[in-house]
């Protein structure tokens, strides 16, 4: 931390920053807000739109506060009249290229320009409108991109370029006739979109949006001959609230259980159960690979469909490393249409499977390979996001804040620590590492908290004996601080060097999915941290916090698949991958 | 028929160009410029394999070649017409002779006749304002062209 200090002023206001802090940032420790619109903390500003334009005393232009650092002895106006007048018109250009069809627009009542269109009091439209006819992708399975209504912020364009490392789209064109779009105007679906919809979450407005598939699950819940059940992923519970106006992280899973319940479902599951589930195979699948050296190290993790297809699409000659474990979503799908349904004796034709996940890439998880079809039905029929659900919460007329506590449904409802914890970046890993303990070992791991692996730093490293081997683990996430990892092993195993990691945990997005694609919007690594130790929290009081000790799971071995990795379970809970190519024109 | 996504093999000229040009900076512009001046035009299995040679990736190729007016995205055709609608060519009628030639050749504004013969595209300056309106048929200028004018220009390059 640079610990030099310059001296500033803000409106007239004197203070003191840390020297290399910008404008904008220096203003809002004097809480002055300073509007924008291209600028998000997660991203470099790079200055595109112009509206935090401030002035220097002393200086006849205009600066950008967002890319401007502040200076020893400046003296900084962030309101007169002259600057209103130049952010107004920025706002009203960049109206008159806009379609103005808020009130059918999915991001009504939460779009960045909107709010700004309202706090600048924009009562008419000087400019004539000029928009773009440009038609809308829909092609993916997971998200939407409607050029028409974008404002070239470009922040779509900087997530999935440097983030993420995905290059799926760009700016092509230049002038009025730039637009955003996969290389060549081929489609996203055509592209190396690895539909992680961390676009979607940063977008400012409806440019770029999951697909809203709330009308199928109404008209499944609306059907006499359905039977709907529901599965709830573990970062929902953390961010779901806030679409209520509750403070990221509150834990809200039992209200969640009691609102789907309310929605019509006949089962509520969760998808801890399947996190649980996950663990017992692959953390017994790393056994088999590490003690026994049945297969090849290190053993990569692959419940995360966005990381799956990412693997698919750049990096096909380490397919052998992953884990080949479904996801827990996936898990749970396959046993909703063949364990429950031969319990409650329904036939899987007539089960209708809902999947609430914090993710866009879950909706293309549930038909990417023909494993996803193990029941002999679709396993899971609709996946929806947190912000899909919180919408057909709202349109119930369901008062959330106001529901009892529920619980779910047993046995696909039961889960440990070790399952909620897979919603964070490093929980994959710590609830694999407590059970495979177990499995090497026998003995129960005494400290279950593995501080090494938490928290929001791009790459974690640990390591840990196990019955005199020790091992190594990695944990990456955000797509972009993956390559580093992965050319790490390339090249251990090109040159036949030794291994620098054993086990890899990978998940695509910022914070593990928590920070997902599909969760509410306006994520900083602030509210990240936040919803990162609601999870913690949901694990630490728990009583039972490995998965081999879940008793439902230990009734389904007993009752349903043997042991795991059993040939029935690798029938339903193991799926295979296949080398994609980047573009498919 | 080749698909866009099928490795291609590049021209040995453009393969040594890429080898001396692979490490320096500013080297996707320069190697764009050579695909374009060996193929007329950047195509799609080119840009791929570009892509993969160099470790660039394609959008950041598209990026770059849907900037720059230079870069051509499909193939021109035999005959490569531009009209010119800078300031003084634009006020002397330079649109309408675009318009007629539109007409004439069946096909719009950077696009190729079905037949591959001829391809048309808007300039700003030529530089030769004085003889304004100007178009030029690959390097030869026609100055204080008139639209009647057109069919001939077009009858001439036809044929040769």
């Amino acid at each position: 931390m640079n610990a030099k200090t310059v001296s500033i002023k803000v409106n007239g206001m004197p203070f003191f920053v840390h020297e290399g802090t910008t404008v904008l940032e220096a203003a809002k420790l004097v809480n002055v807000k300073i509007p924008t619109l291209c600028y998000h903390p997660d991203l470099p500003a790079w200055a595109a739109c112009g509206i935090c334009v401030v002035k220097v005393e002393g200086s006849p232009k205009m600066f950008r506060a967002c890319s401007t650092p502040v200076e020893d002895g400046m003296s900084i106006i962030t309101h007169d009249p002259e600057i209103v007048e130049v952010r107004r018109t920025v706002i009203e250009l960049i109206l008159s290229t806009h379609p103005n069809d808020c009130l059918q627009c999915l991001r009504n009542q939460n779009c960045e320009l909107q709010r700004l269109a309202a706090e600048f009091g924009i009562r008419e439209m000087p400019f004539e409108y000029n928009i773009n006819q440009i038609a809308v992708d829909d092609s993916t399975t997971s998200l939407i991109l409607n050029p028409e209504k974008c404002v070239k912020c470009g922040r779509c364009v900087k997530v999935c370029q440097g983030m993420q490392n995905v290059w799926a789209i760009e700016f092509l064109g230049r002038g009025d006739s730039t637009r955003i779009a996969p290389a060549g105007d081929v489609l996203l679906a055509e592209s190396p979109c690895i539909k992680c919809g961390q676009c979607s979450a940063h977008c400012p407005v409806g440019a770029i949006y999951e697909k809203d598939e709330t009308q199928k699950v109404w008209k499944a819940l609306q059907d006499p001959t359905k039977h709907c059940v529901v599965q709830i992923a573990p970062a929902v519970r953390v961010a779901l609230g806030e679409a209520f106006g509750l403070e990221p992280g509150t834990l809200v899973t039992n209200k969640a259980y009691a609102a789907l319940r309310r929605l019509g479902f006949k089962g509520v599951f969760d998808t801890n159960f399947g996190a649980d589930l996950t663990i017992m195979e692959e953390g017994s699948e790393f056994v088999e690979r590490f003690v026994h050296g049945k297969g090849d190290l290190p053993l990569i993790t692959s419940c995360c469909p966005a990381w799956v297809d990412y693997l698919e699409k750049y990096y096909h000659d380490l397919i052998p490393l992953f884990s080949t474990a479904k996801s827990p979503q996936a898990m749970v799908g396959a046993l909703s249409k063949t364990y429950y349904a031969d319990k409650s004796g329904i036939d899987c034709r007539n089960i209708f499977m809902v999947s609430i996940m914090p993710c866009t890439a879950k909706k293309y998880e549930i038909v990417r390979s023909e494993s996803m079809y193990s029941s002999g039905c679709q396993d899971i029929d609709v996946s929806i996001t947190t912000r899909e659900l919180s919408r057909m919460i709202k349109s119930a007329g369901i008062d959330f804040l106001n529901l009892p506590d529920e619980d779910a449904d047993a046995p696909l409802g039961i889960y440990t620590g070790a399952g909620t914890i897979f919603g964070a970046t490093g929980g994959v890993m710590e609830a694999a590492l407590r059970t495979a303990y177990f499995l090497v070992t026998g003995q129960e791991l005494k400290n279950v908290d593995l501080e090494d692996v938490r928290g929001i730093e791009g790459i974690k490293e640990a390591r840990i004996r196990m019955a005199g081997k020790e091992v190594r683990v990695a944990v990456a996430h955000q797509m972009g601080n993956i390559e580093q990892v992965l050319d790490m092993v390339r090249e251990a195993k090109v040159k036949g060097k030794e291994l620098p990691w054993h086990f890899i945990e990978v998940m695509a997005c910022r914070g593990g999915c928590i920070g997902g694609g599909g969760q509410p919007y306006g994520a900083t690594d602030e509210i990240r941290k936040k919803r990162l130790a609601g999870i913690y929290k949901d694990d630490s009081t728990r009583k039972i916090r490995c998965s081999h000790q879940n008793p439902a799971i230990k009734q389904l071995y007993a009752e349903f698949l043997g042991k795991p990795l059993s040939h029935k379970s690798h029938e339903l809970l193991h799926t295979k991958y296949t080398p994609r190519p980047l573009y498919t024109r | 028929m080749t698909t866009a996504t099928e490795p291609v093999k590049l021209t040995a000229g453009l393969q040594q160009f890429i080898a001396e040009w692979k490490d320096r900076p500013g080297n996707l512009i320069m190697i764009l410029h050579k695909v374009q001046e060996e193929y007329g035009y950047v195509p799609r299995p080119v840009a791929i394999q570009l892509s993969k040679e160099l470790d660039v990736p394609l959008a950041k190729i598209y990026g770059v070649i849907t900037f720059y007016h230079f870069f051509k995205l499909r193939k021109p055709g035999k005959n490569k017409i531009s009209v010119c609608l800078g300031t003084a060519c634009y006020l002397k009628g330079g649109e309408d002779l675009l318009h007629e030639l539109e007409t004439l050749l069946g096909t719009g504004v950077n696009s190729t006749t079905d037949d591959g013969i001829f391809s048309i595209e808007a300039v700003r300056c030529v530089g030769c304002c004085g003889l304004a309106p100007v178009l030029m048929v690959n390097h030869e200028v026609y100055g204080k062209v008139k639209k009647d004018q057109l069919a001939d220009i077009l009858a001439k390059h036809r044929e040769s």
